[in-house]
């Protein structure tokens, strides 16, 4: 067994809740995750596809909205062992810190996933942090 | 119409691997009379000893500390300064085909250019390169070779050995007679081997051009990096068994331990499989158990993928000459950084700054039409003044960002350009394993300080004499007698040491 953890965080100039109801809804994960090209839940089963073709299938373990935190396993034999989870964490000042952790043996696919998790929680801080788009209708 | 420039990169080759170089096992023609033509160095080294940060030094001038990549698995990003872009805008047709590596291979998101250009079809422009076709040691992965071999030639996708295990580790697995690890018999035909792979595709896009197009291509084989699985038919080109064991390798267990044990405790702790500090090597293989004659077996299909570089570049100039540029093309040969091949009991690489990782085959035949004269250039030399030197052929101004030099034509442009010394540099974290050296080679003498990490307290170092102890057996860093030599050389080190990119870039995959 060789189980390797890699931890990323982030700090995102907006209130937790808003991060929440992106980061902690599973069937919009390709909105955010640069490299996930699409994604289907039924129940607390996920599977997303990869840009590079692969399918990998998920069981989700916690969705807590009141502890914003989403925790998932990848289930794909590859892994012998996985936990990817992410928290939301209220810095109280109208901005959050978004932790994104993974857990997994073979320790390699511990590096490997964390680095697209990385780049998704910079790509969340973009989408989170651009100015507000107009819409058709002039809304905001 | 100005000089066309052709750079032919291997990966970790050794100096001694070539005939030019004193090499007897793998015959290089080509290459030697590529050497005799121009300029030899014998002292060339890298600013890093692994893939990644060694390439993103080529392409941007820049020392590690300064491009960032400072590990394997760090991304050069896209838009970093790139000695092919530099060639681009001046109005040269770019190319680089076979293995680039500047961005992680293990990307299962392919959210990396490299990985994503053939599955989308597209054949560049990446980093300068109007042209770019990509390569590395086998079929897997999602690159160019590998979607032609699968798309041409299935049956062969499973004949190459498996780089990496199943938990994608590096590949402990032996073979051939002597279960050497990394060791195949790669029943593939030679025509589809990527060594042949990387020469046709080159001549292909040199085919491609205007007779009077300036060119700039990097031709960029994979071998002989590890695993060592030439075509089967190849391998009897040389019998193992007739192999010699290479100077560095003391066949007496004694003798091995006794100059590891003089050495930083990582060496030691890593031959008897107490810590692999870093993702090169295999994680679950012990060097201690490395046998004599799996060195000589490693040892000759290591040659026979030399001889197969050789005559691949024998035909891409065969095919220059055969378009009347033979008398115009700067040739550039040389590798990211070398392979410890049995020295000290040892295979693979790693944080050991010694000659198997870091004296560097290169060999630059400027275009004869030059008229340049032949040398040999003993002072010291980095990769890093590999694109300076590129700029000058093509009559452009170096860029201010490059921070190496155009490489010296014998040893008196060497002494009056100042050519004293070359920097190499180490950073690695695995796991919470950090490794950290900083090298200085300078006056016959290569000087590595550790700073601190998992198994170094910052105090340890290594000072060899090359002139005496060319096998840098004898560490005489505690050397009363060499103190004053010591200091002055760290202190020299830290004056030209670029100061580590900040802040420190993200490692996004082991490699």
């Amino acid at each position: 067994m060789t189980l390797g953890s890699v931890r990323h965080e982030i700090r995102i100039n907006r209130p937790a809740a808003d991060v929440w109801a992106l980061a902690g809804d599973p069937s919009r994960l390709h909105d955010w995750f640069p490299g996930v090209v699409s994604c289907t839940v039924d129940g607390n089963q996920r599977v997303i596809v990869l840009g590079s073709g692969m399918s990998m299938p998920e069981e989700i373990l916690v969705n807590d909205s009141i502890q914003r935190r989403f925790q998932y396993r990848i289930t794909t034999p590859i892994f012998r062992y996985h936990r990817g989870m992410i928290d939301v964490i209220d810095l109280g000042d109208q901005t959050c810190l978004v932790v994104y952790s993974t857990e997994a043996d073979p320790r390699t696919m511990a590096l490997t996933i964390a680095g697209g998790c990385a780049g998704a929680l910079d790509e969340l801080k973009r989408q989170m942090e651009q100015p507000a788009q107009s819409t058709e209708n002039g809304a905001s | 119409m100005g000089r066309k420039i052709l750079f032919v990169t291997t990966d970790q080759q050794r100096y001694d691997t070539l005939g030019c170089n004193g090499g007897t096992l793998a015959r290089t023609p080509v290459i030697d009379a590529l050497a005799a033509a121009g300029h030899r160095y014998e002292r060339a080294h890298p600013q890093s000893v692994v893939c990644m940060p060694s390439r993103s030094t080529m392409i941007t001038g820049q020392y590690p500390s300064t491009h960032g990549v400072w590990m394997n698995g760090v991304a050069l990003p896209a838009d970093a300064p790139s000695v092919a872009s530099e060639l681009h805008d001046a109005g040269y047709r770019t190319a680089l085909i076979g293995k680039p590596h500047f961005e992680p291979f293990l990307d299962p998101f392919a959210r990396f250019p490299e990985n994503r250009f053939a599955r989308d079809g597209m054949v560049g422009v990446h980093r300068g390169f109007e042209h770019f076709e990509a390569a590395t040691h086998g079929a897997q992965g999602q690159l160019h070779y590998a979607r032609w071999l699968a798309a041409n030639h299935p049956e062969a996708i499973g004949m190459f050995y498996p780089v990496l295990d199943g938990a994608l580790e590096v590949n402990s697995l032996g073979g051939g007679d002597t279960g050497a690890p990394q060791v195949h018999d790669n029943a593939i035909n030679r025509e589809w081997y990527h060594t042949d792979w990387v020469a046709d595709r080159t001549i292909s896009w040199l085919d491609s051009l205007n007779a009077t197009d300036d060119w700039f291509c990097w031709m960029s084989f994979p071998d002989p990096h590890h695993p060592w699985d030439p075509p089967a038919s190849e391998i009897g080109r040389i019998d193992w068994r007739d192999v010699p064991l290479p100077a560095g390798y003391h066949e007496d267990a004694a003798t091995r331990e006794a100059v590891l044990d003089a050495k930083p405790r990582h060496w030691r702790a890593w031959y008897d499989g107490r810590l692999v500090s870093n993702y090169e090597a295999p994680y679950s293989w012990v060097p201690a158990t490395l046998t004599a004659d799996q060195v000589r077996e490693i040892n000759a299909r290591n040659a026979v993928e030399c001889e197969l570089i050789d005559e691949a570049l024998g035909r891409v100039m065969a095919a220059i000459a055969a378009r009347g540029w033979d008398d115009d093309v700067d040739v550039v040969f040389t590798t990211d950084h070398g392979e410890l091949q049995g020295d000290f009991g040892l295979m693979f690489k790693g944080p050991y700054h010694v000659d198997g990782l870091m004296r560097l085959p290169l060999i630059w035949r400027p275009a004869p039409s030059t008229a340049s004269a032949p040398s040999t250039v003993t002072k010291p030399v980095g990769i890093v003044d590999l694109a300076p030197t590129f700029c000058t052929i093509a009559g452009l101004p170096v860029p201010p960002w490059m921070e190496g030099k155009p490489l010296p034509t014998d040893d008196a442009d060497a002494q009056t350009r100042g050519f004293e010394r070359v920097l190499t540099e180490w950073d690695s974290e695995l796991f919470g394993v950090g490794v950290h050296l900083r090298t200085i080679t300078r006056d016959g003498f290569v000087c590595t300080t550790y700073q601190p990490g998992y198994a170094h307290d910052g105090t340890e170092g290594e000072l060899y004499d090359l002139t005496l102890d060319p096998l840098q057996e004898v560490n005489r860093w505690d050397d009363p007698s060499l103190a004053s030599l010591r200091s002055d050389l760290i202190a020299d080190l830290w004056d030209h040491q670029p100061p580590m990119h900040a802040p420190l870039r993200r490692v996004e995959a082991p490699v």
